[in-house]
């Protein structure tokens, strides 16, 4: 073995399971597990009828297989719908939280008590099917920001989520948005209002703990006018040999004047070296720059999940608009990642930017697909898209699949690309100026992704850096 | 040979022996010895395919080659036996023919690494970014050059003469004990041949070895070695003084070559 190959070895870190008892509803997917979980989690009537309609418009859809991925067939009646670790059903106080759960996110390095709380960074934390606690909910109140578990938000703020909720990402937008509409269990919404500039971070940390469940988290952020949110999640799951699937819709509406900052750390159990087990990881995540002025700015570290599929985009409506995209996708082992975005342009002066870094290293796969769209109205329109690939090792690949589709003669677009081996030499050079073999590979990919992490809030700037270095341990040696 | 006027009584520092080495499985170096005592420089000259950038890169621990036999003692310590790293740690540095360039990573933060992981291994406290600023600096003042390159990517962008000079500063900054200059003159023109050189000159002590490589005489005109050694068909043929080098300008390495081939 090179000194390049001995690196990727490194056990997943968060592959616990937590012993909690929990609800489970059987597996299987028909019209009365969508009435069961609506009803488990209060729903009024028209969100109902609301994921009744998705599941029709679903059961007409097939399976999208574009994606230069390749996984066996998913039996969708295998899986469980709704799990939920028996407790009350709404905790006013972490007092009535399971110490358990309290435990498990703590072991997460997400601490979730009082006095042990992320200083700036407020969270929400989401076990298999609902959220647990939700922190710092009452001091961001006093800035009128609404930060609270979806399902709550449905119950106390109907009128603001009918208003926003599937504008950005229709029900039957594609096959798992479709799906995750009518069985979304729980996520976040947040609200900025007018002219508030939220004073903390907001994060919510998803949990995956029961074995043959699916997770549907369902995400909305609105930034009302001149506002500004900064937003994280991250996520992880236990090491099992089975496939679990993960098809989340985020939707991001960002009015007149107003930026959203969404930020990713992905790690799901990516599965063993063999490519036994591991997270599907089928996620449709959307920004609708509505109002004049506004950004929406995607980051995204993406180091987990057996397959991802995800192409976090903008939809830049409002004239002067910003998209933005991100974006470090690592695959080791056998992962597989077809990942990028979609910027699609309608106002006039319309900006967007694109920055990918691919890592491929074992037998991954990686694959940046993405589509620039300037459509007939957006005069003066411009996008820069740079997608950078590194191989490490000679088993791994990286493919690149950019669309750009322009119709109107005044649009600005660069692309540039590039493809670079970590080679032998490399690392040669850092070892003969007295670096490890792992520091050397971890200072060249961290390098490479500087462009990226440089735009993650700074407490997880860190944490991206130190994911990357231990997702590719073994990878070289 | 004497070391500058020591004489024999210099520490050996590394005692190579009946070194043979191979590369994708030809044999390149078929029975080297050398003996280089503390503070000594000593020259390799040789024609082009002689074996001389193989002895810097096996000596460096590079493991793309393959030690067919004889041994390298440096320090006391069975070098061969030691990783790159270790080498590193421990003394042993190589200026690359062919610096690399690592992305994204400023020179600086790359050169504090690299001290810290030597000063580590020494038992000594890691640098803070001021502290090291300072050692920098003074690095800098000895070898009279400027800060321009610390904060730009390694070697990225960087023309020709710019990779081999930050080499040096590099050399300068790590302090080794045994350092292996490999081609830096290739590339070079008059002016940044003459840089490199001073800078080298200011680095030399008693307790600093060198070991260069180098195809053309002319980098001898300005670091004068102890030792001069001929390289050819992987051995090493012929040993002298400094006048050795001015001879192999004026009759080339064809002589030398023809006597390896008839011993």
């Amino acid at each position: 073995m090179t000194s390049i190959e001995a690196h990727v070895q490194q056990p997943y870190k968060y592959g616990f399971v937590t012993d909690i008892e929990s609800e489970v509803v059987p597996p299987g997917l028909n019209e009365d597990v969508i009435r069961l979980i609506s009803a488990k989690k209060g729903e009024p009537e028209w969100m109902l009828d609301w994921r009744l309609k998705a599941y029709r418009n679903w059961l007409k859809m097939s399976e999208p297989h574009w994606p230069n991925v390749k996984y066996g067939p998913i039996d969708y009646q295998a899986i469980s719908y709704y799990a939920a670790p028996k407790q009350k059903p709404k905790l006013e106080s972490l007092d009535q939280v399971d110490p358990k759960l309290i435990q498990t996110f703590e072991k997460l390095g997400i601490p979730i008590e009082e006095q042990k709380r992320l200083s700036g960074v407020a969270v929400d934390a989401v076990f298999d099917s609902v959220s647990v606690a939700t922190t710092f909910q009452a001091e961001l109140a006093k800035f009128g920001v609404i930060f609270k578990p979806i399902s709550q938000a449905i119950r106390e703020h109907p009128d603001l989520v009918r208003k926003y909720l599937s504008t950005v990402v229709p029900t039957n937008d594609n096959f798992f948005a479709a799906l995750n509409s009518a069985v979304f269990t729980d996520g976040s919404f947040v609200y900025v209002p007018k002219g508030v500039r939220c004073p903390l971070e907001l994060s919510t940390y998803f949990r995956i703990n029961a074995s043959s469940t699916g997770q549907f988290e369902r995400t909305l952020i609105i930034a009302d006018e001149g506002s500004y949110v900064s937003y994280l999640e991250g996520c992880s799951a236990p090491m099992r040999d089975e496939n679990q699937l993960h098809a989340a819709v985020v939707e991001l509406v960002a009015l007149d004047n107003a930026q959203i900052k969404y930020s990713t750390i992905q790690n799901w159990y990516p599965g063993d070296e063999e490519g036994r087990g591991g997270i599907y990881n089928f996620v449709t995540k959307r920004g609708k720059c509505a109002g004049k002025n506004s950004k929406i700015s995607w980051t995204q570290v993406e180091t987990g999940s057996a397959i991802t599929w995800k192409y976090p985009g903008c939809i830049l409506q409002g004239d002067n608009s910003i998209g933005e995209f991100y974006s470090v996708a690592v695959t080791s082992h056998r992962q597989q990642a077809d990942t990028g975005t979609k910027m699609i342009h309608l106002g006039k002066n319309t900006r967007s930017t694109i920055v990918s870094k691919g890592i491929s290293a074992g037998r991954g796969q990686n694959t940046y697909r993405g589509l620039v769209k300037i459509m007939k109205g957006a005069d003066g329109a411009r996008n820069y898209s740079q997608c950078d690939s590194m191989l490490i090792g000679d088993k791994c690949g990286a493919h690149t699949f950019p669309y750009i589709d322009v119709r109107n003669s005044t649009a600005i677009m660069e692309h540039e690309a590039s493809t670079s081996k970590i080679g032998e030499d490399q690392i040669f050079y850092l070892r003969q100026r007295g670096l490890s073999s792992e520091d050397a590979v971890s200072m060249i990919v961290n390098g490479f992704c500087k462009e990226v992490f440089k735009e993650l809030p700074m407490e997880f700037a860190v944490e991206a850096t130190r994911l990357l270095g231990i997702s590719l341990e073994g990878s070289v040696g | 040979m004497t070391g500058r006027g020591k004489g024999d009584a210099g520490r050996v520092l590394l005692d190579v022996k009946g070194l043979r080495v191979a590369v994708a499985g030809n044999e390149i170096l078929k029975g080297v010895d050398l003996t280089i005592r503390d503070g000594e420089v000593h020259a390799i000259m040789g024609p082009n395919g002689s074996g001389k950038s193989t002895l810097a890169q096996v000596l460096a621990g590079h493991p793309a080659y393959e030690v067919l036999g004889g041994s390298a003692t440096y320090a006391g310590k069975d070098l061969l036996d030691l990783d790159p790293e270790e080498r590193a740690r421990e003394g042993v540095f190589l200026a690359f023919q062919y610096p690399v360039e690592i992305r994204g990573i400023t020179n600086s933060y790359f050169l504090r690494a690299a001290l810290n992981s030597i000063r580590k291994h020494r038992g000594q406290p890691e640098l803070d970014p001021i502290d090291f600023l300072q050692v920098l600096e003074q690095k800098l003042k000895t070898i009279g050059w400027d800060d321009t390159m610390m904060n730009r990517p390694v070697n990225e962008g960087f023309s020709g003469g710019e990779k081999k000079r930050n080499e040096i500063l590099q050399l300068a900054v790590l302090e080794p004990r045994l350092a292996i200059l490999d081609e830096t003159d290739s590339g070079l023109d008059i002016d940044a041949l003459k840089t490199v050189a001073q800078a080298v000159n200011q680095l030399r002590g008693p307790e600093r070895s060198f070991l260069i490589v180098t195809h053309y005489q002319r980098l001898l005109n300005y670091i004068t070695p102890d030792v001069v050694h001929v390289l050819a068909d992987g051995r090493i043929v012929k040993s002298g003084g400094p006048d050795l080098a001015h001879e192999l300008e004026a009759k080339g390495y064809d002589w030398l070559r023809d006597a390896a081939m008839v011993s």
